[in-house]
């Protein structure tokens, strides 16, 4: 590991720090909308701006220093008191929030993002305010101006010398009892003092009382101090900074050696100037035993690159593969399941799971920035549209792979900003229906059954079906005499050129449809369905796999072919007999499962490896739960193992052959193809036209 | 001079930055992430000076400091304020509180280890 630069490393876990600090500020402001604030929200949000105007000034950010600053007075005065927050002034702080957030992406990626955008917001709100905070300069880096002491004696001296002798001052100090209460203490200022040059101290000692007299607390000492050094005035005051006002302080300079004669130069103090009250009874630092104990454990975070895991997560994925071979080479060999090769292997599988359970651990990450991006996106939306929308999100912790996340945000976007878009009403659409004026999108996530459920809904008037309908046989989607059920009239919203708007807001775009949604989920391993009611709503369903680099999968052969189904869709395997069989329709083959009928699908001719059987009896199905709940019946030819398999993405160059998901490399080495049942059966309908040739891998 | 420091401050970035402007320097930091934690600290360590933000959640630097005076061991512990704070008044209550000297972030590294020599001596 090579030694990274500290200093952009401190950068870079500042921009780690300001999401979190952009998280919390968030939540606060949500809290405060909510009105599930409590007296420390304010504070909470104050403090994060707070902290990210202090890092961005260590790194010299000069636009988010001024406008956290700004921001961050504004909340000041909430935080005070002075200010009321109401659902207008919460309005120009989320504003403000997203700009904040721009803001420092900006700064951390080195783009540039125009200070007027900023300036407009906090003009805004300013203005929303009433009184405008003055836009105050950045502060200075060092607080205490050098006193002030006018000391320019300016006594234009004939140089008599060509080279002039040090600079002399004499400085008096006598410090007050407050001096030490504050920590400070004389001996390290004489110490700095005597660093600048050379010096000659007196201590007066004359006001020290008889014994008997001393009040321990008090401060008896003073000191007059002989200052030969080539600095100037304002660095020896500084030596004085912290004492400012503590003490009684003059400090002069003599212009060479002929003034040292000037028996009372300006006493110069910068406090009242009454008698000096002296000597201190040198507050003896009681020295503490030292007692050197480890300091409180410190929560310990490691940043690391994300190439590093992905490979991490590429060798255990190796890992597992070559366990794989190894098992059936053992079992090849004859070995006895109960022996200790055998054995020892059962525990390396044990082991390999859990690492690999640890590794995508590493990956996984709530949903919750994502979702707070989403709740800036119904804040800009609804504002676009003019309509009150409220987002609610549920299950912000779920956590799913990192890869995920990031490559969710551009369709949740699109599905946001169609739910304000077109899935809300109208305000006095909704209020004429005598809905509550205030549209609401849920956006929810779950873990179910090994996958990823993402919901976005929406409580809008539901799917226009009849006019969805219409525009998908005008635009020839559809031929004009189809029958569609309601649930295959919402599927037209995936056609690739369906839009419904009659006219493309500035919102939702142009073009880009929900089947770009849906592909993009598609690529993602997930698979996104649709349900309406009208009058109530519209709701996506977003299921994605947990990680996409493995897969608990059901081996299965088709035609000779080895295909792995993900064992999660699988509910039950079913042997077909001739009492459970049952021909609908030519071509409709359904099979009786306890009391229900379900449509048999033959995923050899789906597949385009075969020609339909035509006899099922005897053979296996596998029942597929839908997203939706519903069953389908797969039929294979053999069912040979369940294991887990590394799945190995399908370069894009290739044909997407529908249905199939991915590919994977077996425990002999052979490559099999990773069967989507659901898509499968989705496309069942469609004749398996010329075009879908033999699928075959040959490794 | 091997000078032993507590920092006191409610943001990672700005420990890691006080760690790296004086670790150099030979100082051993310790640090803590809020007034109340800086007080637990304390309790195992006995710095030579402490450093303090003063805008933390759960106790703030006011707090902290009233607090570390309260214990005898401390009196004279020298306390520096290192915040973004500039208002004279905020700078009066530190005082008032106990605080020995005030730092504005952000800091130039070596005014922060001469300020340090200078106060802990």
């Amino acid at each position: 590991m090579t030694t990274p630069d500290p200093m952009a490393e401190i950068r870079a876990s500042f921009f780690v720090e300001c999401d979190e600090l952009l998280e919390a500020m968030q939540d606060g402001l949500q809290a405060l909308e909510d009105g599930t604030d409590d007296a420390e929200t304010i504070h909470v949000v104050f403090r994060a701006v707070h902290s990210i105007k202090g890092g961005a000034g260590a790194f010299g950010l000069e636009a988010l220093v001024r406008f956290s600053h700004h921001y961050e007075s504004v909340l000041d005065r909430v935080r005070s008191g002075e200010l009321a927050v109401d659902i207008d002034l919460l309005k120009h702080f989320f504003r403000a929030a997203d700009h904040l957030s721009d803001l420092v992406r900006a700064n951390r990626d080195g783009t540039e993002i125009p200070s007027s955008a900023g300036d407009a917001i906090l003009a805004e709100m300013d203005a929303h305010i009433g009184a405008g905070v003055p836009p105050d300069e950045v502060e200075p880096e060092i607080e205490f101006q050098p006193l002030g002491l006018a000391l320019d004696l300016d006594l234009d001296l004939p140089a008599l010398d060509d080279l002039p002798p040090a600079p002399q001052f004499k400085i008096c100090f006598a410090p007050d009892a407050e001096m030490f209460e504050t920590g400070n203490d004389v001996f390290p200022i004489l110490r700095s003092l005597a660093a600048l040059g050379t010096c000659d101290i007196q201590c007066d000692t004359a006001r020290v009382p008889a014994l008997s007299d001393i009040v321990p607390e008090t401060s008896y000492l003073s000191w007059t101090i002989l200052l030969t050094s080539e600095v100037d005035e304002a660095e020896v005051a500084s030596v004085f900074e912290f004492v400012e006002g503590l003490c009684k302080l003059s400090i002069e300079r003599l212009a060479g050696s002929d003034t040292t004669d000037n028996p009372t130069p300006p006493p110069v103090s910068d406090q009242v100037s009454e008698p000096l009250p002296e000597p201190e009874t040198d507050s003896a630092e009681p020295e503490q035993a030292p007692q050197r104990a480890t300091p409180a454990a410190a929560r310990s975070v490691v940043r690391v690159d994300l190439d590093r895991i992905e490979r991490l997560v590429n060798l255990v994925g190796e890992l597992v593969i070559n366990q794989a071979m190894l098992a059936q080479s053992l079992q090849g060999a004859g070995l006895s399941p109960h022996s200790d090769a055998m054995n020892g292997l059962e525990e390396f599988q044990r082991l390999t799971r859990d690492i690999q359970d640890s590794v995508m651990m590493i990956r996984a990450q709530p949903v919750k920035p994502l979702f707070q991006r989403m709740s800036r996106i119904v804040r800009e939306a609804s504002a676009a549209v003019n309509k009150d929308v409220r987002l609610i999100t549920d299950g912000d912790a779920t956590e799913v792979d990192k890869t995920v996340i990031e490559r969710l945000a551009d369709p949740l976007t699109h599905m946001i900003r169609n739910a304000v878009d077109h899935g809300l009403e109208p305000t006095h659409e909704r209020v004429a229906n005598g809905k509550d004026a205030q549209g609401r999108v849920t956006l929810s996530a779950a873990h179910r059954s090994g996958r990823v459920i993402i919901e976005v809904s929406d409580d809008g008037g539901g799917i226009n079906r009849p006019r969805v309908l219409q525009i998908a046989m005008d635009k020839g989607l559809i031929p004009t005499d189809a029958t569609l059920s309601d649930s295959e009239i919402d599927n037209l919203l995936f056609l690739p050129g369906f839009s419904t708007a009659d006219t493309v807001s500035d919102l939702s775009g142009r073009g880009v449809g929900m089947d770009v949604v849906r592909t993009a989920i598609q690529s993602l391993g997930g698979r996104i369905s649709i349900t309406s009611t009208p009058g109530l709503g519209t709701n996506f369903s977003i299921s994605l796999p947990l990680t996409l680099a493995v897969l608990d999968g059901m081996v299965i052969e088709v035609a000779d072919e080895t295909l792995v189904l993900p064992l999660n869709v699988v509910a039950e395997t079913v042997t077909l007999s001739a009492e459970t069989l049952d021909a609908i329709q030519p071509g409709l083959d359904v099979v009786r499962v306890r009391d229900g009928l379900v449509p048999l699908f033959d995923l050899g001719y789906l597949l385009g490896y075969r020609a339909r059987k035509d006899s099922y009896v005897d053979g296996v199905a596998l029942l597929i739960t839908h997203d939706d709940g519903s069953l389908g019946a797969l039929v294979v030819d053999e069912i040979q193992d369940q294991r887990q398999v590394v799945i190995k993405g399908l370069d894009d160059t290739l044909y997407r052959a529908p249905g199939i998901a991915a590919a994977t490399i077996l425990g002999d080495g052979q490559i099999a193809l990773i069967v989507d049942p659901s898509d499968i059966i989705a496309r069942a309908g469609e004749p398996p036209h010329a075009k879908s040739q033999k699928i075959r891998m040959e490794s | 001079m091997n000078l032993e420091v507590l920092a006191v401050d409610d943001s990672r970035t700005m420990r890691d930055m006080i760690r790296l402007a004086l670790e150099p320097a030979g100082f051993r930091v310790h640090t803590a992430d809020d007034g109340v934690h800086g007080t637990e600290v304390l309790a195992n360590i006995a710095p030579d000076v402490i450093i303090t933000d003063i805008n933390m959640p759960r106790m703030d630097g006011f707090g902290f400091i009233d607090a570390v005076r309260d214990q005898t061991g401390h009196r004279t512990t020298p306390i520096l304020v290192l915040t973004t704070e500039a208002a004279p008044e905020l700078k009066m209550r530190a005082r008032a509180a106990g605080a020995t000297g005030w730092i504005v972030k952000p800091f130039d590294p070596s005014k922060l280890v001469k300020a340090l020599q200078m106060v802990a001596g």
